[in-house]
């Protein structure tokens, strides 16, 4: 009897909680979706530039299959320059350029420009640090059998970096999940929008906990995928 | 095959001109195996790798099959270098690739089709004695089998010549000697020049045809292994054999003998052979002959190239005149003789 009166009692306290609530929910999921896709598009743009950019890093240096050291020089400092800009800056900086390609500044669709940008010069850097673990001895015995410039970064340099790029990958995503929270503060949507306006401005506690578990939630997940596959790679070899 | 003119290379570093070859000529005859030998610095690497241009050098000419390499435009070079396999210490085999697709990558290089390429990939794995090992990762392998793996894809375009760096130094003596036959094998079969550099003389020992002794990045002497092995003529060749001929101290045994046997004459001597007289039975016809006692104290054989090579110490006790006259008996039946 007893028992089952403290049951109904939590039930109607459950969906009394829930009746006033249920909005969060909403928001919630909406904002969640709005992160990840951002997220994972971003991602994606970002190494198909910055894989590239750091397969001319590495290759352009002194000894090099493509070794020119204009290029090598011109794009380091590039490079560096806008790896110096903090990501708040930056996003100011853009805005011009954001506008021009997407029309506006506000939104989801508009934040993923700086939020690629931002990632580019950082992805080409991860990318020429994995390169660099590999043997130099390696890239030698390809060059030693005729190999050309092409063959060396297609069959040696970024098969033997892959563990390490996809650890990469897992990185960049997790520093894009908080950079996009940042573009949220400034009407980039998703989490960051949602903790902002709802926890920050409105004190709805309850959001801004509810946000941050999401965001443990979603880093711990990506970290996790990214070491499984990361090692799945190194083990085929073993 | 291999025509080297004064060939010289300078490297330049922030602090100072490293001259790491000096005026150095060599020529290596087709289906010869050539060793280089010398103490690590010399500069056996930095000849080797001028051989296919992965240093470019300062000065000189290398004639390959007719052709000077150092004169080739950066297409003809790749095309120059799919033709000269090499192998390498550290084996430098594609973690990423299993032992079939590591033979293979040079084909795919040289963009042979792929039934071509993994017929020809059956065939080499079949040659270094891996086809059971060819889905198997690098990782896997011990040293060496990952060499064969790296002979295998040395031999992978049908090279003209095959260059050795080290490739046995990181190996131990015995899987060296299964890998030093597998080159030999290869150089009969295919008939295939091979320059080789080692710091060892046991592999210049073992397989070489021809020797060059390389110190302080010149070439100090150049010959056929057996005429150094038995007349090196300078200090570097002298001490590398030293290093291989485990040459007994006489020190040891010399006073305790003298006493022993004090009415009868005897003398300490070493006998030094090579080639043929080494399987006779010499030392047993002067035994009965000029009936002389001989006692054994120490005695090394070794092979070199298929000939044998060694020394003995000997004690001969006998009379005066029945010792002597061994003694020239042991020379005139062309042993090396030295009284210790
Ligand atoms: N890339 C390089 N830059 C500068 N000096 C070098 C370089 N490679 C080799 N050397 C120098 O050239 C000399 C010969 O080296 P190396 O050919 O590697 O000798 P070995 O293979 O006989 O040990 C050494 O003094 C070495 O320090
Ligand atoms: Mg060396």
């Amino acid at each position: 009897m007893i028992l089952s009166a403290h049951a109904v009692f939590a039930n109607i306290d459950l969906n009394a909680f829930w009746a006033q609530n249920s909005w969060i929910g909403e928001k919630l999921a909406t904002a969640t979706w709005e992160t990840f896709y951002m997220v994972i598009i971003c991602t994606a743009l970002s190494y198909l530039f910055g894989l590239p950019l750091g397969v001319i890093l590495v290759t352009t240096e002194a000894g090099h299959v493509l070794e020119n050291r204009w290029v090598n020089r011109s794009l380091g400092v590039i490079v560096n320059a806008t790896r110096s800009i903090p990501f708040i800056i930056f996003l100011i900086l853009v805005i011009p350029f954001t506008r021009l390609v997407v029309g506006t500044s506000i939104g989801t669709t508009a934040s993923m420009v700086p939020l690629t940008l931002a990632a580019i010069p950082f992805v080409a850097r991860m990318v020429e640090t994995s390169f660099k673990e590999i043997q130099w001895g390696l890239i030698e015995a390809a060059v030693s059998m005729g190999a050309n410039a092409w063959q060396v970064i297609a069959k040696v340099l970024i098969p033997e970096a892959m563990p390490s790029i996809i650890l990469g990958v897992a990185i960049t995503t997790i520093n894009l999940v908080s950079y996009s929270a940042m573009a949220g503060i400034v009407g980039g949507g998703g989490l960051g929008t949602l903790a902002y306006y709802y926890g920050y401005q409105r004190y709805e506690d309850l959001i801004m906990w509810a946000t941050v578990i999401v965001l443990i939630i979603f880093v711990q997940c990506v970290q996790v995928l990214g070491d499984k596959m990361a090692a799945r790679a190194i083990n085929k070899r073993r | 095959m291999i025509e080297i003119k004064n060939l010289t290379k300078i490297y330049h570093t922030a602090h100072q001109d490293i001259l790491a070859l000096d005026d150095v000529s060599l020529s290596v005859k087709r289906g010869e195996i050539f060793g280089i030998i010398g103490l690590s610095g010399a500069g056996k690497s930095t000849l080797i790798r001028c051989i296919n241009m992965l240093e470019k050098p300062t000065r000189g000419s290398i004639m390959v099959d007719g052709q000077d390499i150092t004169l080739l435009k950066q297409q003809q070079l790749r095309t120059a270098r799919q033709k000269i396999g090499i192998i390498f210490q550290q084996f430098n085999l594609l973690s990423s690739r299993t032992v079939f697709d590591n033979v293979k990558f040079p084909l795919e290089i040289t963009g042979i089709p792929a039934q071509a390429a993994r017929q020809r990939v059956e065939q080499l794995l079949d040659m270094v004695g891996l086809s059971d090992k060819a889905r198997v990762y690098p990782e896997q392998l011990s040293g060496g089998q990952k060499q064969r793996v790296g002979i295998a894809r040395a031999l992978a375009n049908d090279p003209k010549i095959l260059l050795s760096d080290e490739a046995t130094s990181a190996l131990d003596p015995q899987t060296t000697r299964s890998i030093l036959k597998l080159l030999k094998d290869i150089n009969r079969q295919l008939n295939l020049t091979i320059l080789l550099i080692t710091h060892d003389m046991n592999v210049i020992k073992q397989i070489c045809d021809r020797v060059a002794v390389i110190n302080n990045s010149r070439i100090e002497e150049v010959g056929d292994v057996l005429s150094i092995f038995s007349n090196p003529q300078t200090p570097t060749a002298q001490s590398f054999i030293k290093a291989i001929i485990n040459k007994d101290d006489p020190q040891e045994y010399r006073k305790d003998l003298i006493k022993q046997h004090g009415d009868k004459y005897s003398r300490l001597i070493r006998v030094s052979f090579i080639g043929a007289s080494a399987g006779d039975p010499v030392i047993s016809a002067m035994i009965k002959r000029f009936d002389v006692d001989a006692n054994i104290l120490h005695g090394n054989i070794d092979r070199v190239k298929d000939v044998p090579f060694g020394h003995l110490t000997l004690e001969l006790i006998g009379s005066r005149s029945g010792v002597e006259r061994s003694m020239s008996f042991l020379q005139d039946n062309g042993l090396d003789i030295e009284v210790l």
